[in-house]
């Protein structure tokens, strides 16, 4: 695609596009010290994340969401395949010029305690992005001020310590530090999992009037599917490295088309007792390693629907409907539907 | 008439006004005050509430294992016949090796390091007097129900040669390598992911219908007790201020600090509403207010709540609720 390398890129673009994006760690420990072996965390993905919405993403443990999250602000180099944010090659993009793409991005992490210093009080953790743009005195203090404002924090923590806070009050913290350079999109990867049910609904409020107020695009990691279909404008399904459905969230939820979407429905507890008897599809035996993926659908040895073609050709992750995109040989003809009854 | 939550004829367990406090340099926390309920043979039971209000220490108080410098300070817990707080400490190591059993919240405390995963599970079935190649061929077997894959080989392991989800799976195999009366498990698939969460589930529950035992489950997770509980213990600040059937819970709450946790979980779309949270944050267990523990953050509070403790009172079809409004006019 000539155009990555436009200087402007029109505003049509989705604000991060990511083509046949791959992330392999080396093995070490290989007979020579070589490392010849892999473990594919992000094996080929394409998606987007359009301006504005809240793209959630889902998968189980070590499905490569993570690794995936921290490929898009060039926190790690993709190992093939690009990343594109607003139109600019992340691999491309140095310095000066990496610095300012950066500064439009924001990431809160699960664990508060990786972005605030425990060694300093808070205040100095939320203006660090500041310092490192160079803004400093008054104008630096009035930015703090107005973002812990925004996140609902109190001006009498910014002289506490990250243990004097409660974990509400850390989390809200760093996500006052992702967002005081007033970025585009923040990557929230799992925000809420460390939380209590009644702080967790505080931050999610929290990040939707953000979102509303400031018109912020999220990349929204979870692995709670009542909270992603909250909080999700899209939903992508990853397994083993490789991003297996995307669509609407409702429509999602409604009709899953890949049938390890449908397991991960399935098992997901749904808040209502009601909803016990619920159809369910059930994978057997566990994910397999990613440094030798089966060959074909790296579901095929769980999936109840496998057929021969699956252990032998990699479904292409295609168009199935408007809005979406599914990597399955068998979805035209599967009718999947995790709902009450049964 | 008064509708007992499980009839003492038929309780399994049942935990009587049990208080416990941990007594600190900065002053005595009272992690557990006045909970009292009884679980019938085979329920289902879960006790939840946000972290530090109290469930895990209830499950050791039951357990007898809570450690210093907690103690019991009140109450009674007994199982079937046997009062467990005046049992010697030979008599209670023998029901917790019988009748008793528990999956704890950090499973490495429970796993000895110093024995293969397999052998542990081989220890507790042979405490039956099952012949030892026996008890190692059943050991494989549970490991394979827990969904540990490889179990011939993974029984050959040590606790840190697993990750945490494993060994928290190998403890679940272990406590239902022999059917115990009660089995307590707290938090049991939090470190889990969710297919293999649903599998650790229905495995609790298959044993719960088919041999009688009795689960006590501890979470958070309001997903997992929609999912497996018969009926709803929930606590707030060391009380438990409402019990239910699960079904009722969910639809009906009835102390205001459920009904708010209820109208917090987000079950809808995007744009589909606010979450409701609480105001204000939970007490200090050293120093709580007077009255109801929950008065400080109730919007629906009486002049009453601030200096007089709600009673637990049954409400019919099974439920008690601790909450002055609707003490007159239900
Ligand atoms: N720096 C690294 N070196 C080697 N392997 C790595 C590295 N980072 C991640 N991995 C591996 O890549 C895979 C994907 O990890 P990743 O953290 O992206 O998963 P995840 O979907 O975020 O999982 P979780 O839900 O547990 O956070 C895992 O097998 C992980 O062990
Ligand atoms: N050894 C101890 N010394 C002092 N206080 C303690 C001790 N153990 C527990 N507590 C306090 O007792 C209270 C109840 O703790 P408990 O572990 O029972 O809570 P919990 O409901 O299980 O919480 P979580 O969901 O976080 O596991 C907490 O306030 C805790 O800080
Ligand atoms: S491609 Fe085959 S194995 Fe993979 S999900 Fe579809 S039916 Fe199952
Ligand atoms: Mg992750
Ligand atoms: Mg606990």
């Amino acid at each position: 695609m000539p155009m990555a390398t436009a200087p402007q890129a029109p505003p049509s673009w989705p604000l991060v596009r990511l083509d046949s994006a791959r992330k392999y760690f080396p093995i070490r420990g290989g007979l020579f010290g070589h490392s010849a072996r892999y473990v594919r965390a992000v094996n080929n993905v394409s998606m987007t994340i359009e301006r504005g919405e809240t793209f959630g993403l889902v998968g189980e443990s070590g499905s490569g969401k993570t690794t995936l999250a921290r490929l898009i602000p060039g926190l790690l180099r993709p190992s093939g395949g690009r990343v594109l944010y607003d139109g600019r090659d992340i691999a491309r993009t140095h310095g000066g010029e990496l610095n300012r793409l950066r500064r439009r991005m924001g990431i809160v992490f699960q664990d508060p305690a990786s972005s605030l210093n425990p060694r300093s009080p808070v205040r100095a953790s939320i203006r660090r992005p500041l310092d490192l743009q160079g803004v400093r005195g008054r104008e630096a203090e009035r930015r703090v001020l107005e973002t812990i404002d925004r996140v609902n924090l109190g001006r009498e923590v910014l002289d506490r310590y990250p243990h004097q806070l409660s974990g509400g009050q850390q989390q809200r913290a760093s996500i006052a530090r992702a967002i005081i350079l007033n970025p585009e999109l923040v990557i929230l990867d799992e925000p809420t999992s460390a939380l209590d049910v009644s702080i967790q609904a505080q931050i999610l409020n929290l990040l939707q009037s953000l979102q509303e107020q400031i018109r912020l695009t999220y990349l929204f990691i979870t692995h709670n599917l009542s909270i992603v279909r909250y909080m999700s404008d899209r939903i992508g399904v990853m397994y083993l490295g490789k991003l297996v459905e995307v669509a609407p969230a409702e429509a999602l939820h409604d009709r899953p088309f890949h049938p390890y979407t449908a397991a991960l429905l399935s098992a997901s507890p749904p808040l209502n007792p009601r909803l016990r008897d619920r159809k369910r599809y059930r994978l057997e035996g566990d994910p397999p390693s990613l440094i030798s993926p089966p060959p074909g659908c790296g579901l095929h040895p769980r999936c109840p629907f496998a057929v021969e073609v699956c252990s032998e050709r990699t479904p292409p992750l295609v168009e199935a409907a408007a809005r979406r995109l599914v990597a399955c040989h068998r979805w035209e003809e599967l009718t999947l539907k995790v709902g009450p009854g049964a | 008439m008064k509708v007992m939550a499980a009839p003492p004829e038929t309780a399994i367990l049942q935990v009587d006004d049990l208080s416990v406090c941990f007594e600190t340099s900065r002053g005595s926390v009272q992690a557990v005050s006045g909970v009292s309920f009884a679980m019938a043979k085979g329920e289902v039971y879960a006790l939840v509430g946000e972290s530090g209000c109290g469930k895990s220490t209830t499950a050791l108080a039951v357990m007898r294992l809570v450690p210093p410098p907690g103690r019991i300070r009140r109450g009674h817990i007994r199982l079937g016949d046997e009062d467990l707080l005046a049992l010697s400490d030979e008599a209670m190591a023998d029901v917790r090796g019988r009748r008793l059993a528990m999956i704890f919240q950090n499973p490495l405390v429970s796993l000895n390091p110093v024995y293969r995963a397999g052998s542990q599970i081989e220890e507790a079935i042979s405490l039956d007097s099952v012949p030892r190649p026996v008890a190692w061929r059943r050991a494989i077997e549970v490991l394979g129900r827990v969904r540990i894959g490889d179990p011939a080989e993974r029984a050959l392991r040590y606790p840190h040669e697993l990750s945490g989800g494993m060994r928290q799976r190998v403890m679940t195999g272990m406590m239902i390598s022999r059917t115990p009366d009660l089995l307590i498990a707290d938090e049991p698939t939090t470190a889990l992911d969710v297919t293999i969460q649903a599998r650790i589930l229905d495995l609790l529950m298959d044993l719960c219908s088919h041999s009688g035992m009795a689960l006590l489950i501890i979470t958070h997770d309001l997903g997992i007790v929609a999912e497996i509980a018969d009926r709803v213990g929930v606590m707030y600040a060391g009380s438990l201020v409402e019990q239910a059937p699960v079904y009722e819970l969910y639809e009906d709450p009835l102390h205001p600090y459920t009904r708010m946790l209820m109208r917090a979980l987000p079950r809808l779309g995007k744009g589909q509403g606010r979450l409701e949270t609480i105001p204000g944050s939970v007490p200090d267990l050293i120093a709580l207010p007077a009255g109801c523990a929950f008065h400080p953050r109730c919007p629906e509070r009486l002049a009453i709540c601030a200096s007089q403790t709600p009673v637990s009172r049954v409400v019919g079809g099974g439920r008690t609720v601790a909450c002055h409004r609707g003490e007159v006019d239900r």
